[in-house]
């Protein structure tokens, strides 16, 4: 058997760009071209495109769920399509792009190693563009790629193309971003999206399929600090394993081998992993984003929300924090309003001590003097918990970085943040 | 690939792992939704991986309409067995005869909706809190949004516009009383996901999957088996086809293709070249463009 399905690696990405701007049309045409669209999947689009009195197939229509929400006005959301080629398989979190849904663009952000961002070549940058890129950067995506598309429309012209290129690298000077890839496209016509375009031989790039393809991935997770957040705790009832104690888990950084020297945290203690454990045997290592069970070689009393870490790389254990909020509730919170603030495995109470400042992500400044909050803000605060927290900084580990709170009265997940 | 690099499908088996693990945690009292089918069975196989030594922490539910292939309630119990998990059979035909629901009848009629009821009167009378299940988003147009976890109000609905937006791996389990989950540990799979990972797992599944010979009946497009409670209309005739199921529901309703693969190698080769969403053939998705979204709403898987 052809066994290259097996040494796959997972790319996945978010995708942005105004209305109209062809972000249908061109993850239609990623799916179509890579032959990921089954025959009875694109007998539906003919005929809806017949429907609509169109004389070709509208590739736009395979994700019309949202097309169709967007008409009627109910429900924008995030919407996750798969595809493969032989060298990966791909995750789309495909976000809206109307104004209002920068909580639905951080939700797609937040697993995303990859941005694409649309751009209609006939417009240039505009605020939205401004607003997605500003997003993926808060949100630490690691590669931003920027497809000008509708090349066609403004006769595949390389100075359109190198002066909007222009206008966004200068804005992007302000963003936390250091991978951005330019590359001219037709989504409609196909140029440079699985093919490389005759009509932009002033192009030397690659397309964006072979862009998605070889982006180096690898050393997106983090491999130097070792984080464990402890999930449960494993005693099997079987006699054979009665002193069995594992922990259960999934790292979320660095890399853990055994023998190697851990503390626990909050407690402070120490102790040696006398092993990682996996159903299929044991192993030697374990690194992110691996679920493993390990074991210890003390007795230490220690379960869900725990942290097992290298005793000599600890993340900042602490009951203060500073964090970057995303307000997702439709409304604001209450004067000093308690929530369940949820990080990594740990739950604590929290409540918002100060809103420093509110942050126009348009125009990335720092407004101090209107605080109030409300649905899709994104303010700087300091937070207190009622337990402390073993937290990373967001841009050191997207994963012990990040928090989100629920309010208590609902069970909604009422705002999410990243650690500063 | 680098040193610290996982190929997608052990990513993708980490993730649903942690899931698993993030449900057993949250939650008071979790089951498996067990089919019977492929998807099902591999949510099993990482509910093993994710407690191992221990065994695992859940009953496998298995929500009977009656209509079954007798392969499958074979390989269930066989399966409850080997890895010792309790089994929970709540059954269509005691809703129906309980007066809770009444049997469809006419030229299509399935116990496909019944099912809900049965299904939401085992949560309430189980005390579930959160259900997993092998469904995943590229399977359906409706389910491309679905989240890992799923709130349920306390009438079992799903409601499309009030779900939580879940980012990172924080998945928040917060209910109130009566109200209950449905979690998808393999959202993210793709079918040939699936398959890639059983054939690497060598995992069992039910024969049905595997290319046979099997008297069947030409309908709707596609071969319908032969079974007691099948029909035959005008102009249809029972004749024997080798072929196999790519998705397994009521024997009444799933139909199956035409094929020769009868190897997991075979299988995995087959569904790379397929041109046909596996849920094509199944009748109650044909019933109207947005059936899934409608079963979906009133608590279905
Ligand atoms: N000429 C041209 N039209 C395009 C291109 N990409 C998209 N369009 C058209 O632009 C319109 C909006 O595209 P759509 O994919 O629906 O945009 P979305 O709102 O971003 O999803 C449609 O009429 C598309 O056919 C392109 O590369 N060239």
């Amino acid at each position: 058997m052809d066994n290259t399905y097996l040494d796959m690696e997972l790319l996945r990405f978010t995708t942005a760009g105004s209305v109209d701007d062809g972000k249908s049309t061109l993850i239609g045409r990623l799916l179509y071209d890579s032959k990921s669209i089954f025959e009875d999947q694109l007998d539906q689009v003919e005929t809806s495109s017949k429907k609509r009195g169109l004389d070709h197939t509208d590739l736009a229509l395979l994700t019309d769920g949202l097309r169709d929400e967007r008409e009627q006005g109910i429900t924008i959301d995030v919407a996750y399509r798969y595809f493969a080629t032989p060298k990966r398989k791909f995750i789309i979190a495909d976000t809206p792009g109307h104004i209002q849904y920068t909580r639905n663009m951080v939700t797609g952000a937040s697993t995303a190693n990859l941005a694409l961002i649309l751009i209609d070549a006939r417009h240039g940058v505009v605020e939205q563009t401004c607003r997605h890129s500003f997003i993926a950067s808060l949100l630490q995506i690691p590669h931003l790629v920027v497809c000008i598309n509708k090349m066609d429309l403004v006769d595949y012209s390389e100075e359109v193309f190198e002066k909007i290129k222009a206008q966004y690298e200068s804005f992007a000077a302000k963003l936390d971003v250091h991978d951005i890839r330019f590359i001219p496209i037709s989504a409609l016509k196909g140029d440079n999206v699985v093919n490389k375009s005759e009509k932009m031989s002033w192009y030397q790039g690659s397309t964006l399929l072979y862009t998605l393809e070889n982006i180096h991935i690898a050393s997106d997770q983090n491999h130097i600090d070792c984080r464990f957040p402890v999930q449960t705790v494993i005693r099997p009832k079987q006699d054979e394993y009665h002193d069995f104690r594992g922990y259960a888990g999934r790292v979320a950084g660095g890399v853990f081998k055994k023998g190697d020297e851990v503390a626990v945290l909050p407690s402070g203690f120490t102790s040696k992993i006398q092993a990682i454990h996996t159903m299929t045997g044991e192993i030697d290592e374990a690194f992110a984003p691996m679920s493993v069970t390990m074991t210890l070689e003390d007795d230490i009393d220690l379960g869900r929300g725990d942290m097992i870490v290298r005793t000599h790389n600890r993340p900042d254990v602490s009951q203060e924090v500073d964090i970057m909020l995303c307000w997702f509730n439709q409304t604001g919170p209450m004067p000093r309003a308690k929530f369940t603030l949820m990080h990594a495995s740990n739950e604590v109470k929290a409540m918002i001590n100060k809103v420093q400042y509110k942050l126009d992500i348009n125009t990335l400044h720092r407004n101090e003097e209107d605080l109030d909050i409300k649905m899709n803000d994104i303010l700087r605060v300091s937070v207190r918990t009622t337990k402390p927290l073993m937290k990373d900084s967001y841009r050191k580990n997207r994963l012990t970085g990040s928090v989100i709170l629920v309010d208590d009265a609902t069970n909604e997940t009422v705002a999410a943040g990243m650690i500063i | 690939m680098s040193k610290y690099n996982l190929t997608h499908l052990k990513e993708l088996e980490s993730e649903a792992i942690y899931v698993i693990r993030e449900v057993f945690a949250q939650f008071e009292k979790p089951g498996i939704l067990f089919s019977g089918g492929k998807d099902s069975i591999v949510v099993t196989h990482l509910a093993r991986k994710a407690f191992w030594p221990a065994r695992i922490p859940f009953p496998l539910v298995h929500i009977d309409t009656g209509h079954n292939f007798p392969e499958t309630i074979a390989f269930r119990n066989d399966l409850a067995k080997e890895i010792g998990a309790e089994l929970v059979v709540p059954l269509v035909q005691e809703s129906i005869d309980k007066g809770r629901v009444r049997e469809e009848t006419g030229k299509d009629a399935s116990r496909n909706w019944l099912q809900i009821t049965t299904l939401l009167d085992a949560i309430e009378e189980n005390g579930f809190d959160a259900l997993m299940g092998g469904a995943r988003r590229d399977e359906e147009k409706a389910r491309a949004k679905e989240r890992f976890f799923s709130h349920r109000d306390d009438f079992g609905q799903w409601d499309p516009k009030n779900q939580r937006p879940e980012l990172w791996n924080i998945f928040n389990g917060k209910k109130n009383f009566g109200e209950h989950f449905r979690v998808f540990p393999i959202s993210n799979w793709t079918e040939m996901d699936v398959w890639q990972y059983i054939l690497s797992e060598n995992i069992a599944i039910p024969s049905l999957y595997i290319a046979h010979n099997r008297d069947v009946i030409r309908r709707g497009g596609t071969w319908l088996p032969n079974s007691e409670f099948i029909k035959l209309r005008e102009g249809e005739e029972i004749v024997n086809k080798k072929i196999r199921f790519r998705t397994l529901g009521d024997i009444t309703i799933t139909g199956g293709d035409e094929s020769d693969a009868d190897t997991l190698e075979k299988i995995v080769a087959e569904v790379a070249a397929a041109r046909q969403t596996e849920r094509g053939n199944r009748a109650d998705d044909k019933r109207s463009e947005t059936s899934m979204e409608d079963r979906k709403k009133e608590g279905y898987f």
